[in-house]
């Protein structure tokens, strides 16, 4: 009866499952493999998931609030940013101005409105070139591969081999200060580890085994990439993008503050810091308060990035 | 593995050709008078000296042939003159040196010491009080820019509890420690979260059951197994944090009053004192490279699956 | 029957999970004997490997709860043993192999230290000695150049080479029992046969007894002293392999029998699979799991779960209602 010649027969009705590399698992991978469930993201789920982090949330009330000084600033300042009054310079926080006034009279609250734009313009736009440049060059790299990747990865290599804050002081030095600059400046040298991160995501996307499933029925390599390895491999970055301009906007000030940024009659956070620290430990409320509003902009920035991370990525929980 | 490094070894020459070039550029070819630049705005010279650094850089040679001999200049250590303090750049940065390199090393330590036991021990209790805290420190540590984090520092502990030098390098060791902190706080929070991310996803791997499965005690397990696998992503990420850190020094120096490279190159800027900025840089990109390279070569000594291809 | 070395009774394992409670193993009993061969059966989902998992200790307990249930090894129940105890245990008296080789070994350490290991985690041996035991294993299991191979890493090994080493582990200290999860699965049809025999070898030096957990019908046939099948995490049917395989008295045994396609059959008939789908674990349906894919099922199929109740001889144990018709409508090959 025990006849070694029996072919082993398919199980009946097994269910495929995705339950990571047949992993020891989680608690949920685990029961998942247990309880035949099957996991897919898409996008409403995306934002669902989203929408359940509480600090995800939070980060998209507080990017909204800046979102909303920046673009209302004139209407929302209490003061023009740049009105000088000699009179009732280094006051502290009053009804008057809530935030108090700096060492030539101006409003530190109005100020701190109209800077937010400088920092959203720049933290925006910069990224926004950096995301063309790298996503582009990162496809070709991922895409066409040999010479364009090698070429591309080492071009890389050489910004990648500047920090941030260093490369834009260089091209700052040999261009001159100011807004259009420090943009160029700060994308110039934030493309390379988008790049990198696209040209990596593609690359592990376009051997995974659901391309090949789909280019065996037959579809054609347009439809391969714009349907199935574009949308998965942008994913990480536009998370890494969400974090970027946040430290762009962090570099913006630190220049600033080193008094290589924007000018220094421009109402900027990094100015204002700047400036402030002359009255360390008695007038802290100057370098405070444009502090407060670096770190509340960046931390919106963290915080919608890691849920976005969290979101997308269906092995994390 | 003589493969491997020698590749990475043509890649870092590479990259560093690259990067020369662009500081080439930023000194002798965009710009409309490279002595301009080299010398400082403002600076009225006599046709004699003009004349005179015109030929020290070889400025009446074909561009291909300045950068050669910039290369040339650059291997030989020599970076120019300082314009303010009409000293060799190198001398002077190398004086610096010394106290940016102790800053770095304090930094590492804090890093090592701190994200990756922060890092291992979120993730072997995963979700208790420790982590959740862990995780709020560090995202703060990630949003509040090393700038803020700096000044804040300084307020609290120098100025209103006193217990801490509020600047310079007099006080010794004591002084090193707010600078150090500052220096470390974001590359430390982001050790300790990749930390914590590698080894939560390598101990869900098979293998950790494996071992497990052979009585071995969950101590053994998590410092052994899961952290060996784990390590190897943090230690790369620990290398390149390294390289960069001339970027957070900068800030870091300025605030504190440090006299490192960063300072130099901050006072440099300000009195326009390009040649010092030119060579600052260098000196910072040379560091990158060259400590990118030991990190790869390292990745290749820890994970065996590369040292034997 | 010689006395069962290893049982569990009335077993249940619940993961409390987000999406409700999903009962992986629901009332499990089964034990094995020493040097007896035990074939457990089902499909992916049915709860064979975490009853398994269970015997080792290795179930996550947080999401993972214990509902009832006793695992007795040598007289002793395991799930009120202390976690020192069960370690001790584990490795040393019961071991573990598991499906894919490649990850079931660590990459970064060298093959023979990791079965060096298992060696020094149970008893007083030194390094060198450990690692000169480590390299007599990798020959007994066949690996060639054993010295060599030993200072080898996984990744330099064949699919067929990492089992074996996987087994070099497992049974370096002799245990007495060896739970091999679906240890063919994802190796090559030749690989799987020279595995298995190796299995057998083994067995037969040592007196190991092995619970082969598995979804191939094939295998267990080939291998197995008795059978479980195991469906939607509960016994469906338990016996020798002849009574499970000739006299099947449970449909969802049968289905599996007649969804075979065997050597030692005409084939006149198609292959007949099981319709329907397994049901999730988190909403059982009332009853018997099975009955919305089985033939016989009736009224009174799908408000009580059939009891498991010897059917055929004391040892032939079914859980149906209607086992009786389950007997007439087998397979030919039966008769």
């Amino acid at each position: 009866m025990t006849d070694q010649a029996v072919p082993a027969a398919p199980p009946v009705g097994e269910i495929t499952l995705e339950a990571g590399a047949g992993g020891f698992g989680g608690a949920e991978s685990q029961a998942a493999a247990v309880g035949g469930m099957t996991r897919q993201t898409q996008f409403g789920n995306i934002r669902r998931r989203f929408l359940r982090n509480k600090l995800a949330v939070l980060g998209l009330v507080i990017l909204t609030i800046v979102f909303v000084t920046a673009v209302f600033a004139p209407i929302i300042a209490t003061h023009p940013p740049t009105a000088q009054d000699l009179n009732i310079t280094l006051q502290g926080p009053s009804s008057e101005h809530w935030l108090g006034t700096d060492e030539l009279g101006r409003d530190v609250f109005s100020r701190i409105v109209h800077g937010t734009r400088i920092a959203v313009t720049v933290g925006l736009v910069s990224i926004f070139l950096a995301l063309v440049i790298g996503v582009v060059l990162g496809s070709v790299s991922g895409y066409l591969g040999r010479g364009w990747d090698a070429l591309i990865m080492r071009v890389a290599d050489v910004f990648f081999a500047f920090p941030l804050i260093i490369g834009a002081i260089i091209i700052i030095l040999v261009v001159g200060r100011g807004v259009a600059p420090v943009i160029i400046a700060l994308g110039l040298f934030s493309w390379a580890t988008i790049a990198r991160l696209l040209r990596s995501s593609i690359l592990s996307i376009r051997e995974s085994e659901y391309v090949e499933a789909a280019r065996s029925l037959g579809a054609g390599k347009w439809r391969i990439v714009t349907r199935h390895i574009l949308p998965n491999s942008m994913a990480p970055v536009l998370v890494y993008a969400m974090v970027s301009v946040a430290g762009a906007i962090v570099a913006q000030a630190s220049l600033s503050f080193l008094g290589v940024g924007v000018p220094p009659d421009v109402p900027d956070w990094g100015n204002m810091i700047s400036s402030g620290q002359k009255y360390f430990g008695f007038k802290d409320y100057l370098w405070f308060f444009p502090s407060m509003a670096v770190v509340f902009t960046v931390l919106g920035f963290v915080f919608v990035g890691d849920g976005l991370r969290d979101a997308l990525d269906p092995r994390l929980r | 593995m003589g493969k491997y490094v020698v590749r990475r070894l043509l890649q870092m020459m590479l990259v560093l050709f690259g990067a020369t070039i662009i500081l080439f550029l930023c000194l002798f070819v965009v710009p409309g008078d490279p002595i301009t630049t080299l010398q400082g705005e403002g600076r009225q010279l006599d046709p004699s000296t003009r004349a005179a650094l015109e030929q020290r850089y070889d400025l009446d040679k074909s561009i291909p042939q300045q950068y050669i001999s910039y290369l040339g200049r650059l291997t030989q250590g020599d970076l120019g003159e300082s314009y303010v303090y009409r000293r060799s750049v190198n001398t002077i940065l190398s004086e610096k040196l010394g106290n940016t390199a102790k800053l770095s090393l304090a930094s590492i330590v804090l890093m090592i010491a701190f994200g990756v036991a922060a890092g291992i021990l979120a993730a072997v209790f995963r979700y208790s009080f420790f982590d959740v805290l862990v995780t709020l420190a560090t995202t703060f540590a990630v949003g509040v820019p090393v700038l803020i984090i700096g000044l804040g520092l300084q307020n609290v502990f120098a100025i209103n509890l006193g217990w801490l030098p509020l600047q310079g390098q007099s006080a010794g060791n004591r002084a090193l420690i707010l600078p150090a902190i500052t220096l470390a706080s974001l590359d430390t929070a982001l050790v300790s979260r990749l930390m914590r991310g590698t080894m939560s996803e390598v101990m869900r791997a098979d293998y950790i059951r494996t071992a497990y499965a052979k009585g071995l005690s969950k101590r053994v397990v998590m410092l052994k197994h899961a952290l060996r696998n784990s390590i190897i992503p943090v230690l790369t990420y620990l290398g390149i944090a390294f390289g960069g850190l001339l970027g957070g020094a900068i800030i870091v120096e300025t605030v504190f009053n440090w006299n490192g490279i960063g300072l130099a190159l901050v006072g440099a800027i300000q009195s326009q004192d390009n040649p010092i900025v030119l060579g600052a840089v260098t000196y910072g990109v040379l560091v990158f490279v060259l400590v990118n390279l030991v990190v790869d070569v390292a990745y290749a000594f820890l994970d065996p699956r590369i040292r034997l291809e | 029957m010689s006395e069962a070395l290893l049982s569990i009774e009335d077993l249940r394992v619940h993961f409390h999970t987000d999406a409700g409670v999903v009962k992986a193993v629901d009332g499990v009993s089964w034990s094995i004997a020493p040097g007896e061969t035990l074939g457990i059966v089902g499909e992916s989902g049915s709860g064979k490997s975490v009853s398994a998992l269970a015997v080792m200790g290795l179930v996550e307990v947080p999401p993972a709860r214990y509902e009832s249930g006793r695992i007795l090894f040598k007289g002793r129940d395991l799930l009120i043993a202390d976690e020192k105890e069960r370690r001790a245990i584990r490795g040393k008296e019961i071991s573990m192999i598991f499906q894919d080789p490649l990850t079931a070994l660590n990459p970064v350490f060298r093959v023979g230290h990791q079965i060096a290991e298992v060696i020094q985690a149970h008893e007083k041996m030194g390094r060198i000695a450990a690692r000169a035991k480590a390299v007599d294993l990798l020959g007994e299991v066949g690996i060639p150049n054993p010295r060599q191979r030993a200072r080898e890493y996984p990744h330099q090994y064949s699919g067929g080479m990492r089992q074996r080493a996987m087994i070099a582990m497992a049974l370096a200290l002799d245990p007495v029992v060896l739970l091999a999860d679906e240890p063919t699965t994802a190796l090559d049809v030749t690989v799987q046969a020279q595995i298995m025999d190796l299995l057998i070898r083994l067995q037969s030096d040592r007196g190991t007894a092995i619970v082969l957990i598995t979804h191939d019908l094939g295998l267990v046939a080939g291998h197995a002293d008795r059978v479980l099948v195991m469906y939607a995490g509960k016994v469906a049917e338990l016996g020798t392999l002849d009574d499970v395989y000739y006299r099947p008295r449970h449909p969802y045994t049968l289905g599996l029998l007649n969804s075979l396609a065997r050597m030692d059959q005409r084939r006149t008939e198609r292959l007949q699979p099981i319709i329907g789908q397994p049901p999730s674990l988190i909403r059982l349906p009332p009853g018997c799991p099975f009955n919305p894919r089985c033939p016989f099922a009736t009224d009174i199929c799908r408000r009580e779960m059939p009891p498991l109740e010897p059917k055929d001889g004391p040892a032939h144990l079914a859980a149906c209602h209607h086992s009786d018709q389950v007997a007439l409508a087998q397979s030919p090959a039966a008769s």
